[in-house]
């Protein structure tokens, strides 16, 4: 289950491909920059003596308004100027943001470890009768597969039946085509990232809470990675799958495997599941057919 | 807070924090190698405040060292070894004299600079971590790990849990497992543990977590399915929160916890919040609070709007443990001083300074370091000065000293240190030096 929490912010990343074709390495420093507006903020409501269920409503408002701004920001003096760029151009500027982000929000919300408790951390203990130890069921993972599954209808509805939904995927297609038509196209990427931004959010709740909010949840980008290969870029319950897959591949390998090999393999096993798929199917399990047409 | 976050904020885009632009003559150049941003900035930001605002009160208050002024620059290492020698590599031939010494906080830097600093004659000061081996000053000439080598740091944390299961005969039989950070620091521990074992006849078992250590459910899996007695947490950082929220997760006694001194600081347990009530931790000598040194920091730096912490974390773990590294390297520097004058010095005086400093327990009052620290004595055979610690517990709110002082027994730690450190000589092509001769 806890392979759920990396799809959190492999969603992120599919998101903002799916709809612009912009590979987002910031979708990691974007959980830092949300997770830290929301803790800091919540932090300061509750001592001036707000009641925790206002602090916690209006401390999620401020950290989307953050992420609004950052938004804003991104497209305005990154992303815009680079319209029709290829591929790789968007890539390595998302490069860019990511260091931009980590800096500006360690320097403006600190580079403390700030306790966040939104859910349950606790256990069920299924089965212990049935046999020795039973079965470990944490409750944030459950949170967090509760959590995926309403982002993942919602994400799905979004994209297949609105408006913006339709022209996001026709920006995705092609850029030029789109403005052809008529879409406009900064006011699209101002709402996809801002779109990747609020599901940032979503995550940073859940990750802050299982690790507190501190620098090392931007390290989550690197866990989504192999969650993306294998589910696929551009399929958002590909990321569902992938994330469960890796989640319990990794804990299978290390758990019964790293014993043999001197253990510490969890950490990149997902790297060798998502290359094991990548060489039988490039595009993922529910990634988009390549096609080339010559 | 804003003058403060600007302080930190130009320290990152800069490097420097102290350095004033012009070096004068009559100062002394001690470079701070630190990590403000990066996955162990919740560690190295207390650090590097400690050490910086010591320094800092040495010159405000006393003017320098005997009228020598402190030149402090910072430099970013992001805990990452290749920064760290970039770092050192920058900052060795600063000031007139080029750097006093160097404090690398990383193991791993500590293994890549072990070689260059003996060669460029700047002593290297690991208090509390880096090579255990080094210990040997003979062979270690520039190495200094002052108060306590993880080799020590073992022996206490099982000296402890003897204790705690009713002597060392009740050992046989027992589970002990040690959760490291997969790096050369957390590995450090493992020879000596493996000697532990075999002497007193408990089960060793090593279990690794990656680099940073967010992601920990299958080695907690293991332990769940294990069962061990103890576990010993060698963790920086996020892994150690992360260790005890696991642990919480399983259901594991954070009784049982027992973490390295690197592991006992209050971002180790604060974001676990409740969960984390009951885990303890080895103290390198001090823990947090206040001591008098602290009411001159408050005095001379705070006071002055030039303290680089948040008020309320002064006199938390990690600052004070800054402030303590600090201190010692201070007063080598003034023991130094004495054989070769009042003026700035080379590395290699300096370690002639370390190698004879002798910090009584008057004259660790007079320091204010009074109920913080025992009394230090480094010679050339034993680089390591002192080898004593405490346990402390962390009660939901703070660390509570749970124990009464320890002191590795030297009896059990010595002969790995003299095996490793000639397999290292000898490696290395190093004639050990003569410590009856040295003075």
């Amino acid at each position: 289950m806890s392979g759920v929490l990396y799809s959190l912010v492999a969603l992120g990343f599919v998101l903002i491909f799916k709809a612009s074709g912009v590979f987002n390495f910031a979708q990691g420093a974007m959980v830092l920059l949300a997770g830290l507006a929301l803790v800091r903020s919540l932090d300061l409501l509750v001592t001036r003596g707000f009641p925790l269920w206002a602090a916690i409503i209006l401390g999620i408002g401020f950290a989307a308004v953050i992420m609004a701004i950052a938004a804003w920001l991104i497209e305005r003096f990154v992303i815009g100027p680079l319209v029709n760029q290829d591929g790789l151009t968007l890539f390595m500027s998302t490069i860019g943001v990511t260091f931009i982000l980590e800096g500006a929000a360690q320097m403006i919300f600190g580079s403390d470890a700030y306790p966040l408790r939104l859910f349950p951390t606790d256990a069920w203990f299924l089965f212990e009768n049935v046999f020795p130890g039973g079965i470990l069921v944490n409750k944030l993972d459950v949170w967090g597969g509760f959590i995926a599954g309403i982002l993942v209808a919602g994400l799905a509805i979004f994209f297949e039946r609105t408006k913006t939904g339709r022209a996001l995927r026709a920006v995705a297609d092609d850029h030029l085509a789109a403005q052809s038509v008529g879409i406009p196209i900064g006011w699209i990427w101002f709402v996809v990232w801002l779109a990747a931004g609020l599901v940032a959010l979503v995550a940073a709740t859940v990750w802050g809470t299982k690790l507190g909010v501190q620098f090392s949840i931007t390290f989550l980008a690197l866990k989504a990675l192999p969650v993306l290969i294998i589910g696929g870029l551009t399929s958002i319950p590909g990321a569902i799958v992938g994330g469960l897959i890796v989640g319990a591949g990794e804990k299978i390998a290390e758990v019964f495997l790293g014993s043999y090999i001197g253990g510490g393999i969890e950490y990149w096993f997902a790297y060798v599941l998502a290359l094991a798929v990548l060489l039988v199917r490039p595009q993922g399990l529910f990634g988009e057919r390549i096609i080339e047409r010559i | 807070m804003v003058r403060n976050k600007l302080m930190l904020a130009a320290a990152v885009l800069s490097g420097v924090v102290l350095a004033t632009p012009a070096a004068a003559q009559n100062e002394q150049f001690i470079p701070i190698l630190s990590y403000r941003t990066g996955a162990y900035a919740v560690n190295g930001v207390p650090f590097a405040n400690g050490m910086a605002d010591y320094y800092n009160l040495v010159n405000e208050r006393d003017g320098g060292i005997n009228g020598v002024k402190l030149l402090v620059e910072e430099c970013e290492t992001g805990y990452a070894t290749d920064k760290g020698v970039e770092c050192y590599e920058r900052l060795k031939g600063k000031g007139p004299t080029g750097a006093a010494f160097v404090n690398p906080l990383s193991t791993g830097i500590t293994f890549a600079l072990t070689e260059k600093t003996a060669t460029d004659k700047i002593p290297i000061i690991t208090m509390g971590y880096g090579r255990a081996d080094s210990k040997n000053g003979a062979v270690f000439a520039y190495n200094f790990p002052l108060l306590g080598t993880y080799w020590s740091a073992a022996d206490i944390a099982i000296q402890h849990i003897a204790k705690e299961v009713g002597g060392f005969d009740k050992l046989k039989g027992k589970k002990i497992s040690l959760l490291f950070h997969d790096s050369p620091y957390g590995k450090e521990p493992i020879p000596m543990l493996q000697v532990l074992a075999k002497k007193h006849g408990f089960e060793f078992t090593p279990i690794p977590v990656t680099h940073p250590g967010v992601e920990q459910k299958s080695q907690w899996l293991a332990i769940r399915q294990n069962r061990p007695d103890y576990v010993l947490v060698w963790g920086w950082g996020v892994m150690n929160g992360t260790a005890v929220k696991e642990a919480a997760a399983v259901a594991y006694p954070r009784e049982k916890m027992i973490g390295v001194w690197w592991s006992g600081a209050e971002p180790d347990v604060t974001p676990a919040g409740d969960q984390a009530a009951g885990y303890k931790a080895l103290m390198l000598q001090h823990g947090a609070g206040k001591f008098p040194v602290h009411a001159d920091i408050e005095k001379h730096v705070y006071a002055k709007g030039k303290g680089l912490s948040e008020p309320g974390k002064v006199g938390e773990v990690l600052y004070n443990r800054g402030m303590v590294n600090a201190m010692l390297g201070v007063e080598a520097i003034r023991k130094a001083q004495e054989k070769f004058g009042k003026k700035p010095l080379t590395g290699e005086q300096v370690r002639w300074g370390l190698e004879n400093l002798n910090l009584s327990e008057a004259r660790l009052k007079e320091l204010g370091f009074e109920g913080m620290l025992k009394p230090v004595k480094i010679s050339c055979s034993d680089h390591e000065g002192a080898r004593d610690g405490r346990v402390q517990q962390w009660d939901g709110k703070g660390w509570k000293i749970i124990s009464d002082w320890y002191t590795a027994n030297q009896s059990g730690t010595e002969p790995l240190v003299d095996e490793v450190s000639a397999k290292y000589a000898a490696e290395k092509n190093i004639k050990s030096r003569d410590c009856s001769k040295e003075s």
